[in-house]
């Protein structure tokens, strides 16, 4: 839709000359050996996949390719290639009639981008001629405001907001009730950074959630937890302790235009279950798209 | 920060220790381990091989496989191995002419506009002044976000919105400190991939026009395996004189920092350890080395504790404590001296030994706990702080409700302010050391 994975392809191709690159290298060889396993874990580890993950990936792939008797390395990558959609592929959401009104709190460690992945997620919306309202409830760092703003002019949504340092809890009402009598059906909470590991501020976040759902129990309908596609292995950590606080629903991959490929995507999708739910590929609004297993590998491999 | 490696290599080395004398396999088991938690703090991979080929080969030799103490021996020759890595020097700022030039590159996202102010600051604090620029033309609000910053920590700040071209931004922003006598000259930059042609020229353009003395490289400690192309193309391009490793106050293991330092020889200069605008702390490579290897950062702690607590206040305590007029009043501004210092949890980790109970404490008790008398107090009346056997059973229902806390918490925190205040006159009477509990540790490092 709107032209999103044309360009979500482009923004991958890139990623050939990474680690996940090299992986698809790694196979044009012509047949396997053990040093080849060695290598290819190396590979995955770099891809920030994690040791665990890898290990697991490999193994999977190493005794398939026994039972199946494969030799050839092309064998040996379409088994890879499916092990990894396996690994990635999770119950997605449930399908939304797109007239309810839903209410997407977007959470995130300092620096995430969650203000820009929001944008390009009000942007979505508002090109598909449906009207959303951004909360500005990051009333911490300075600025933040004045940026929603920005986007939201930019994207034609209405922004509630209060003055900086005010009440988060009470710019997620005001917005959820604006949008109640606007006859608005979308609203974005965009919330302030904050490190996984500061009780105060998770606790702020559950406060938010809770006045989130005040006006309707169902909501906030989507939780999205914005991750930056370079974080290692924090974010396997991150993604932890932000579901244990809020229930999130889902992993914005953000930044996947680096020469980093996302590998924590496997791990969090493996240890966590959290279902990587869009994907950040460019600065551009249009730079994003939802996420599907086989496409994402079938780009970087 | 770095507290899970810390705990990992402990446990590890704790092992180890039963078993005394260590065969060559012994070693290796070890040092497998030893990989395992390298690279679960993202140390790049390649950086893990041949740190580990170093210790390796200094661990088989003879003479220490044969000591009594070979645990202990392992443990400093990966010490020092990692000290190595990390630098064996703390950082320092290099001046130029005047105004020297710091220029703050990075990712987005990495945290530049707060490091330009935190790093502001650190220098105001030590009677320098600044003035910052703001050339990041391209992310919306950015050149907002630095002029308020600027202006809440009362640091002058040059911008020309956001239309102009950086290059002629800085340009006149040189002038201008010239013109002012600022010591430093800050430069935030607009952040984008290492890969992105557009941004590396302006960048080496700006360079060129200001000749910096430093160009610090602001690195996320969160980052992964990429960390180490990322410092290589920007010190590739415009040529980096240091690192600062942002975002250390959470749980990222800052494996990046090793990497880079190893890959690039770039020295890592300054840690950001939190929001606040002095959670920012110059870096010494040795005391972090120790961290990693879970012996506890003594000298960071004794530091905050220092640069916490006003001097003056401390001296007008010990006056009220001599002459017992302790009251609720000076309970709070103690209670806020602490708060200053970071939070609890943090402090705790720092002690020797200690790393592996910081992450076992539920949550911050400590701060929530804090954060309730500091409630509580607020909720009293100025009478009732100067006197507060004034309250009574109403007063105490209204204290509570102010506070939202309990009557139980009101009492609770009363009998321990009563307690305080009878150590006080006991004090006063020669019956106890000088020095009260909570403010006794800071009375010994006094200037």
């Amino acid at each position: 839709m709107f032209g999103w994975f044309k360009r979500n392809d482009l923004g991958l191709e890139k990623s050939r000359s990474s680690w996940f690159g090299r992986i698809s290298h790694l196979f044009d060889r012509g047949s396997i050996g053990d040093e080849t396993w060695g290598e290819l874990e190396e590979l995955l580890v770099l891809a920030d996949v994690g040791v665990n993950t890898a290990a697991k990936l490999v193994e999977g792939v190493k005794s398939r390719a026994r039972q199946e008797g494969l030799t050839d390395m092309s064998g040996v990558k379409a088994v890879l290639k499916q092990e990894m959609v396996e690994m990635l592929r999770l119950p997605s959401l449930p399908q939304r009639d797109d007239s309810d009104p839903q209410v997407i709190l977007v959470v995130g460690v300092n620096g995430s981008g969650k203000t820009t992945s929001i944008a390009k997620l009000a942007y979505t919306f508002t090109s598909q001629g449906k009207r959303v309202i951004l909360a500005a409830a990051d009333t911490f760092r300075a600025a933040a405001i004045d940026q929603l703003q920005y986007w939201g002019k930019e994207v034609n949504a209405d922004v509630i907001a209060h003055r900086h340092g005010g009440d988060p809890g009470a710019v997620a009402y005001d917005a959820i009730q604006a949008a109640h009598s606007r006859h608005i059906p979308i609203v974005i909470i965009d919330t302030a950074g904050r490190l996984h590991t500061k009780f105060n501020l998770m606790e702020e976040l559950k406060k938010i959630k809770r006045i989130a759902s005040k006006h309707d129990m169902t909501a906030p309908q989507q939780v999205l937890l914005v991750l930056d596609a370079t974080t290692g292995q924090n974010g396997l950590l991150q993604a932890r302790n932000f579901a244990d606080a809020v229930g999130v629903t889902g992993i914005f991959l953000a930044k996947l235009d680096s020469t980093a490929r996302g590998g924590i995507a496997f791990a969090i999708c493996d240890e966590l279950h959290l279902p990587i739910v869009y994907i950040g590929t460019g600065e551009n609004l249009q730079d994003m798209a939802l996420f599907e297993a086989e496409a994402f590998v079938d780009a970087i491999l | 920060m770095l507290e899970v490696l810390t705990q990992k290599l402990t446990g590890i080395f704790r092992s180890l220790g039963k078993k005394g004398k260590l065969t060559e396999k012994e070693v290796d088991v070890a040092l497998r381990e030893i990989r395992l938690a390298l690279l679960e703090a993202d140390v790049n991979f390649k950086v893990v091989r041949e740190f580990l080929s170093t210790v390796r080969e200094r661990a088989v030799e003879t003479e220490v496989l044969q000591s009594l103490t070979s645990v202990q021996q392992i443990v400093k020759i990966v010490n020092e191995e990692m000290v190595g890595i990390l630098g064996r020097e703390p950082g320092q700022l290099s001046l130029s002419h005047q105004p020297s030039v710091i220029l703050l590159v990075g990712l987005q996202g990495s945290g530049k506009t707060t490091s330009v102010v935190k790093l502001a600051s650190h220098l105001k604090s030590r009677g320098q002044n600044s003035l910052l620029v703001a050339a990041d033309t391209r992310r919306p609000a950015a050149v907002e976000q630095l002029k308020l910053l600027g202006e809440q920590q009362n640091i002058q700040m040059y911008s020309e919105g956001a239309s102009a071209m950086p290059v002629t931004i800085c340009r006149h922003a040189l002038g201008k400190a010239k013109q002012m006598m600022a010591d430093w000259l800050i430069v935030d930059t607009q952040g984008r991939l290492q890969t992105d042609e557009h941004m590396m020229a302006e960048l080496s353009d700006i360079k060129d026009k200001l000749e910096p003395a430093e160009v610090l490289l602001t690195v996320d400690a969160m980052t992964g395996q990429d960390a180490v192309k990322i410092a290589q193309e920007f010190h590739q391009r415009i040529g980096l004189t240091g690192l600062i490793l942002t975002k250390m106050d959470g749980d990222a293991r800052g494996g990046a920092a090793l990497s880079i330092r190893y890959v690039t020889g770039v020295p890592i200069k300054f840690m950001g350890l939190g929001e606040k605008v002095d959670d920012l702390e110059p870096f010494y490579p040795d005391r972090l080395a120790s961290r990693i290897l879970g012996m506890g950062d003594m000298l960071t702690l004794i530091e905050k504790a220092d640069k916490a607590m006003d001097q003056q206040q401390l001296k007008q305590w010990q006056k009220k404590m001599n002459t017992a007029s302790f009251d609720v009043e000076d309970t709070l501004a103690q209670l806020r001296q602490v708060k200053k210092m970071g939070s609890l949890n943090s402090l705790v980790e720092m002690l020797p030994g200690f790393s592996q109970f910081a992450s076992r404490l539920p949550g911050d008790a400590g701060e929530s706990q804090l954060r309730k008398v500091e409630a509580i107090i607020l909720s009293m009346t100025p009478e009732e702080r100067r006197n507060p056997a004034i309250i009574n059973g109403s007063r105490r229902h209204r204290i509570a409700a102010g506070s939202g806390t309990t009557t139980k918490d009101v009492n609770q925190f009363l009998s321990q302010f009563y307690q305080i205040q009878k150590l006080t006159r006991m004090m006063k009477r020669g019956r106890l050391p000088k020095g009260m509990p909570g403010i006794s540790f800071h009375q010994g490092h006094s200037r």
